[in-house]
C-alpha cells in the first residue's frame, strides 16, 4: 500500500478529522494524527489485513523547543508481511510553566513494546501517557528532579547532596 | 518470597537488577530495574555534532561497536544525500569490519551462555578466538573495543597493508574451531536438556514486544534488515538468514536462539570471505585512494527528520534524527537499542520457570546493558 492509500484508508475508517496534516518533504513521509485517536489508528493499522503494521520500531518523545511550546510523540511502525514503514506523529500545545505534564494516550495496549518506550519518554522528556499500566521512571532514579531531555532543562549540580561532576 | 538478582550477579551480564517474586524454586514474576549504566547518550548527541557523536555510538553496544557507528553514519549520509557517492571500496571495508565485529559479538554471546549453563571450556575457547578478531580490528583502528573507525563519508583510515592476508589466515584458523565448538556445546546432551523447551517465545509475542535480531529469528521469522533494507554492500553479497526450527524442542526456545547465533557466525564468515575476494581482486588498494575524500566539510543536513534502521548484532538498531537545517547538532537524536526491546519481553517469557532456568533465559536474550540504558 502506498502512503496515499493508507491515508485514504484511515480517512474512510475514522473520518477526515483524524488526519490533521502530513509531511512529505523529507525522505520518509509522515502522517500527523489527531492525538486523541492515536490508539484507534494504531489498532486499525495493526489489525487491518491491508496494512498489518504489526511492529512498533520506535517511539520517540520530542520537545519541539521552548519557543514553539509544543510536545510530540513520533511512532515508527513497520509492517513485516508487506515490508513497509510508516511514521505517525502527534503533537500537543503545552505551556511549560503549568503544573500538568503534556499528556497523550498510551498505545501500550496495542503494542506491548510501547510500555517501556513510553516509560522512557516519561522519564527523559516528561510526557505523560494516559492509560499506561505502570508509568514509572525507567532509566533515572525515582527521586530525580526534572526531565533531562527537555530543551530548557538545567543540568543538576547535586543529587542527594552529592556533587555531580 | 522476593529475591534480588543483581545488579552484581554474573548472569545479569553487567548491571541489571531483577526483582523476582518466587514461590519456592518457581519464579512467579520478574520485574527488571534498569538504569545503572545510563550515560545519557541522547543528551550527548543533542549537544555534539554528528561527527563528534560517533565515539558515543560505539559505547552503546560495546561488543559490536562497528555496527553501531555504521548505522549512525548511514543515517547521516542519507540525510545529507551523499549515500550514493560513497566509494565501493569503502562500503566493502565497512561490511568487512562490521561482520568481523558481529562474529566477535556472537562469540561472546555463545561463550558467556555456556558459562551461564555451567560449561567453562566454551567460554575460554570463544574468548581465545575472539581475541584474534580484536587484534585485527585494533590493527585497523588503533583501539580494542571502541573503534571510531567508520566516519561520515568514509573511514578513518584505509586498511593497513597486509590486512586482507592476515584476515584470510584468521578465517582458515577459525573454521575448524567452530566445528570443535559445535561438538563441545551444540551437540552436548546436558546443554540441550538445559536449553531446549525453556523460555519459549512465540512469534506473535516477539513481534508485539518489538524483539528483533536472533531473538525474533529464533522464533522462526526470517527478518533480517540486511536483506529487507538492502543497505551498504549487502545486496551484492550472498548469504542466508538462519532461523530457528525447533529442532530440539519447541520453536522459539533458548536452544533455537543459541543455534541462530551459531549459524549466523558461519554466514558472517561467508560474507567476510566474499568481501576479501572483492577487496583483493577488483577494489584493490591503490596509493591515491583516500577513504576520507568524501568527508563533508560541514555536516548540516537540511531540515528534516529521518529514522534509519540497521541490523546490529543484537537486532534492529535504529536512530531517529530531527535536523533543523541550520546547525551541525541534531535537534533530536533518539536511539532505539535492540537489547532494550529484547529485554522487555523477559517478564513475559520468564513466568512460572525454575530459578535456574531463568539464568538460561537471561543468557539466551544476549542483551548488552550499554544498549539498554544507553
Amino acid at each position: 500500500m502506498t502512503f496515499d492509500e493508507i491515508k485514504h484508508l484511515l480517512a474512510a475508517r475514522f473520518g477526515d478529522t483524524v488526519i490533521v496534516g502530513e509531511e512529505r518533504t523529507g525522505l520518509q513521509p509522515a502522517l500527523l494524527i489527531q492525538p486523541d485517536s492515536i490508539v484507534d489508528v494504531c489498532r486499525e493499522l495493526r489489525d487491518n489485513p491491508k496494512t498489518y503494521f504489526d511492529f512498533l520500531s520506535s517511539l520517540s518523545g520530542v520537545d519541539y523547543g521552548v519557543d514553539s511550546g509544543r510536545f510530540g510523540v513520533v511512532y515508527h511502525l513497520a509492517s513485516i508481511p508487506y515490508r513497509l514503514q510508516l511514521t505517525l506523529k502527534i503533537t500537543i500545545e503545552h505551556d511549560r510553566n503549568s503544573d500538568e505534564l503534556p499528556a497523550f494516550k498510551s498505545v501500550s495496549s496495542v503494542y506491548r513494546t510501547a510500555d517501556w518506550h513510553e516509560r522512557e519518554a516519561y522519564d527523559l522528556l516528561g510526557i505523560y501517557f494516559e492509560g499506561h499500566p505502570d508509568l514509572r521512571r525507567i532509566l533515572l532514579p525515582d527521586d530525580w528532579e526534572g526531565y533531562p531531555l527537555q530543551k530548557d532543562y538545567k543540568t543538576a549540580e547535586y543529587y542527594k547532596g552529592i556533587k555531580i561532576d | 518470597m522476593v529475591l534480588n538478582m543483581g545488579p552484581q550477579h554474573p548472569s545479569t551480564h553487567g548491571v541489571l537488577r531483577l526483582e523476582l517474586i518466587t514461590d519456592g524454586e518457581i519464579v512467579k514474576e520478574v520485574i527488571p530495574h534498569l538504569g545503572y549504566l545510563h550515560r545519557c547518550f541522547e543528551k550527548h548527541a543533542e549537544s555534539l555534532t554528528y561527527q563528534q557523536t560517533i565515539p558515543f555510538t560505539d559505547r552503546m553496544d560495546y561488543l559490536a561497536s562497528m555496527n553501531n557507528s555504521h548505522v549512525w553514519v548511514m543515517g547521516v549520509e542519507r540525510m545529507l544525500g551523499i549515500d550514493k557517492e560513497i566509494p565501493k571500496r569503502v562500503e566493502y571495508i565497512r561490511v568487512l569490519v562490521c561482520e568481523l565485529n558481529r562474529i566477535a559479538s556472537h562469540l561472546i554471546a555463545i561463550g558467556t551462555y555456556g558459562i551461564d549453563i555451567g560449561a567453562f571450556t566454551p567460554f575460554l575457547w570463544c574468548f581465545r578466538d575472539r581475541e584474534h578478531i580484536m587484534g585485527l580490528l585494533e590493527w585497523v583502528s588503533g583501539s580494542r573495543m571502541l573503534y571510531n573507525y567508520i566516519w561520515i563519508g568514509g573511514l578513518y583510515y584505509d586498511l593497513p597493508v597486509g590486512f586482507e592476508e592476515r584476515c584470510r589466515e584468521f578465517i582458515e584458523y577459525f573454521k575448524p574451531k567452530m566445528v570443535e565448538l559445535n561438538q563441545l556445546l551444540t551437540d552436548n546432551q546436558v546443554f540441550i536438556d538445559r536449553t531446549a523447551n525453556v523460555g519459549i517465545l512465540p512469534m506473535d509475542v516477539a513481534i508485539n514486544y518489538g524483539c528483533s535480531g536472533p531473538m525474533l529469528r529464533g522464533s522462526g521469522l526470517k527478518w533480517d534488515l540486511r536483506r529487507i533494507d538492502n543497505y551498504s554492500a549487502y545486496p551484492e553479497l550472498d548469504f542466508d538468514v538462519p532461523v530457528g526450527k525447533g529442532e530440539m524442542g519447541t520453536l522459539g526456545d533458548c536452544w533455537d536462539r543459541y543455534k541462530v547465533r551459531v549459524d549466523e557466525i558461519a554466514e558472517s564468515v561467508k560474507i567476510v570471505e566474499q568481501c576479501l575476494d572483492r577487496l583483493q581482486k577488483e577494489l584493490k588498494r591503490t596509493p591515491d585512494f583516500d577513504p576520507r575524500a568524501k568527508l563533508p566539510r560541514k555536516i548540516t543536513p537540511k531540515a528534516q527528520d529521518y529514522y534509519i534502521r540497521g541490523e546490529g548484532s543484537k537486532g534492529e538498531l535504529g536512530f531517529y534524527f530531527i535536523a533543523d537545517g541550520k546547525s551541525e547538532i541534531p535537534f533530536r537524536a533518539k536511539s532505539r537499542g535492540p537489547s532494550f526491546n529484547n529485554l522487555s519481553v523477559l517478564p513475559e517469557i520468564a513466568k512460572d520457570v525454575m530459578i535456574a532456568d531463568l539464568i538460561a533465559i537471561i543468557g539466551s536474550i544476549d542483551f548488552v546493558l550499554g544498549e539498554v540504558d544507553r
